[in-house]
């Protein structure tokens, strides 16, 4: 099993989503993140008070595939969230050892 | 503040329609002493009780949002609470004797002890509910205003200021800054009067220019500056945590102050609305000019430059909007965006002061705009006597002159020694720990945001 972290920007989420969807995953959890690459991030000001956020906010996206789907997902992921210009986000990919269905005990790929 | 107003036009409603219930009258009192009978006007009751009740929506949830998004999220139920605090507190002190100081005897400077616990105003056994309602209502819309000024002081000091210390502050300020101030301008005895013959120097304040922004904005800037910086101020980044708070606030701040001006009429007659309409074209004015200053200076505007904008021209008009037309209110308002846009950011960064909401670059500064201007523009066909420079009365510059320097140095000074005291005494700041815990926590066990 191996485990996705995709960071991705915002408005591309659902059409991401709809993607991995297509390609057979069954599940994912998505949070709002805030972080740096090579994106820069941008000032703001108020009553003449200039900040600089470097912090820029994208959404993340986990999803845990079985070793033989994990390159139909990475492809669904980099069709969909691509636009062309710094900042698109990047993919993660780690092996899991485990995952566990709560609710009736199942491991492996059969929990997912 | 006009309480002749309230008087004569209560008298002409009478006469006109001579429905009036003349409550306090012999049969034989002659014309002159029925004018000064009290008679209800079911409009002009309902005005001013309408009135009432928007100014004590400036200071919550108007002045409560306003402030609040512009905290730092662990700091927001501190300001709300500073703000529903003097609700409660500032109105107490009064019905106790803030009233009796404010408006009591004959005094140019001070008032009395005459209504302690308003006697005289609710009724008694001698006195008909009918007779105290004209007493009642100035004194529940003036204590209104007793509420906002102080609350107005707390975006000086926010997000450092140890809350039983602010009480204690607010509390020796109303009655040793405020009352005296708000005598010497609107008591028929006071020494700044319009209306009083035997004043020094009749200055125009219709609803508060000297008694509740200079005072407060002044009183704003000692507190600032002697309460000192919060930790990190320059360093880290303090942005508003919400500014659609900041916009719901100022809205509510926008449509109370209808109240707070055109009420200052104590009628429903011309005066109101034409105080209503000035203060409408002012606040409009300063959110175009503030906005647009922003736009030409940095290339965008910004919702809390037009927020600004507006509760600058609001400041700007309110010692005006008995004395000026809605066009001389566009050019306070466009002036006062424009000038408190320059007091809140370049004037600000040059002295380094951490006046953290702007309490004093958008009250002290636009009150006294607005203070001054007004001894420019006041028609005769508004005030139907007093006049401005412009209609050739350049003495009522000197007036209003004298007027803002003396609230302001009472407010200065006053100010200044009892934050020293208090300093001395109590302390002003919460620690280093609680100040970064945010005052939520340090000072009220409360957290603003929780979500899980």
């Amino acid at each position: 099993m191996k485990k996705i972290e995709a960071i991705i920007r915002h408005f591309k989420l659902e059409e991401v989503k709809d993607a991995l969807t297509e390609a057979g995953v069954s599940g994912m959890t998505v949070s709002e993140v805030k972080g740096f690459g090579r994106q820069k991030g941008h000032k703001e000001q108020y009553r003449g008070a200039e900040y600089t956020v470097d912090f820029v906010p994208k959404v993340k996206i986990e999803i845990i595939t079985a070793d033989d789907e994990v390159q139909k997902a990475i492809d669904a992921i980099l069709t969909t969230a691509r636009t062309g210009q710094i900042g698109d986000g990047k993919i993660f990919v780690s092996s899991l050892t485990e995952a566990i269905r709560i609710r009736t005990g199942e491991t492996g790929g059969e929990s997912l | 503040m006009k309480k002749i107003f309230l008087r004569g036009a209560i008298a002409f409603a009478t006469v006109l329609l001579m429905t009036g219930i003349p409550v306090l009258a012999d049969d034989a009192e002659t014309i002159e002493e029925v004018t000064e009978v009290v008679t209800i006007d079911s409009g002009n009751v309902a005005w001013m009780l309408t009135s009432s009740a928007l100014v004590l929506m400036m200071t919550a949830p108007g002045l409560a949002l306003f402030y609040g998004g512009l905290v730092r999220k662990k700091n927001i139920l501190g300001v709300m609470m500073q703000c529903v605090f003097l609700m409660g507190m500032m109105s107490v002190i009064w019905a106790i004797c803030g009233y009796s100081l404010a408006f009591g005897g004959t005094n140019p400077y001070f008032g009395n002890f005459d209504h302690l616990f308003l006697k005289g105003i609710i009724p008694s056994a001698e006195l008909s509910m009918e007779a105290s309602v004209d007493g009642m209502i100035f004194t529940v819309f003036q204590g209104m205003f007793f509420i906002i000024t102080p609350a107005l002081i707390c975006g000086a000091f926010a997000e450092r200021m140890k809350f039983s210390t602010m009480c204690v502050y607010s509390a020796l300020w109303g009655v040793l800054i405020y009352c005296p101030i708000a005598h010497w301008v609107w008591a028929d005895s006071g020494w700044l009067c319009e209306w009083n013959e035997a004043a020094l120097f009749p200055a125009l304040d219709f609803a508060g220019g000297t008694v509740v922004h200079i005072s407060s904005g002044c009183s704003a800037l000692v507190c600032a500056i002697l309460v000192g910086k919060r930790l990190g101020f320059g360093q880290e980044p303090m942005p508003p945590h919400n500014l659609t708070y900041t916009t719901i606030g100022a809205a509510l701040l926008w449509v109370g102050w209808f109240g707070f001006n055109a009420g200052s009429a104590l009628a429903a007659n011309a005066f109101a609305v034409n105080a209503f309409v000035a203060t409408h074209m002012a606040a409009a004015a300063g959110v175009v000019a503030w906005a647009g200053a922003e736009w030409v200076k940095r290339g965008k505007p910004s919702i809390l430059g037009a927020c600004s904008g507006a509760v600058a021209g609001l400041v700007c008009i309110t010692p005006a909007a008995g004395a000026v037309n809605p066009i001389h209110g566009l050019i306070l308002g466009f002036i006062a965006g424009i000038g408190c846009f320059f007091a809140c950011t370049t004037l600000k960064n040059h002295f380094g002061y951490d006046d953290s909401l702007d309490a004093f670059g958008v009250h002290g500064v636009g009150g006294t705009i607005g203070a001054l201007l007004v001894g420019v523009f006041a028609t005769v066909h508004i005030t139907g006597g007093r006049v401005g420079l412009l209609e050739g009365n350049p003495g009522q510059m000197v007036n209003q002159v004298v007027s803002i320097a003396a609230s302001a140095a009472l407010g200065i000074i006053g100010s200044f020694i009892l934050l020293k005291i208090l300093d001395a005494t109590m302390g002003l700041r919460v620690s280093q720990d609680e100040e970064r815990q945010g005052l939520d926590l340090s000072q009220h066990d409360e957290e603003g945001y929780i979500f899980l």
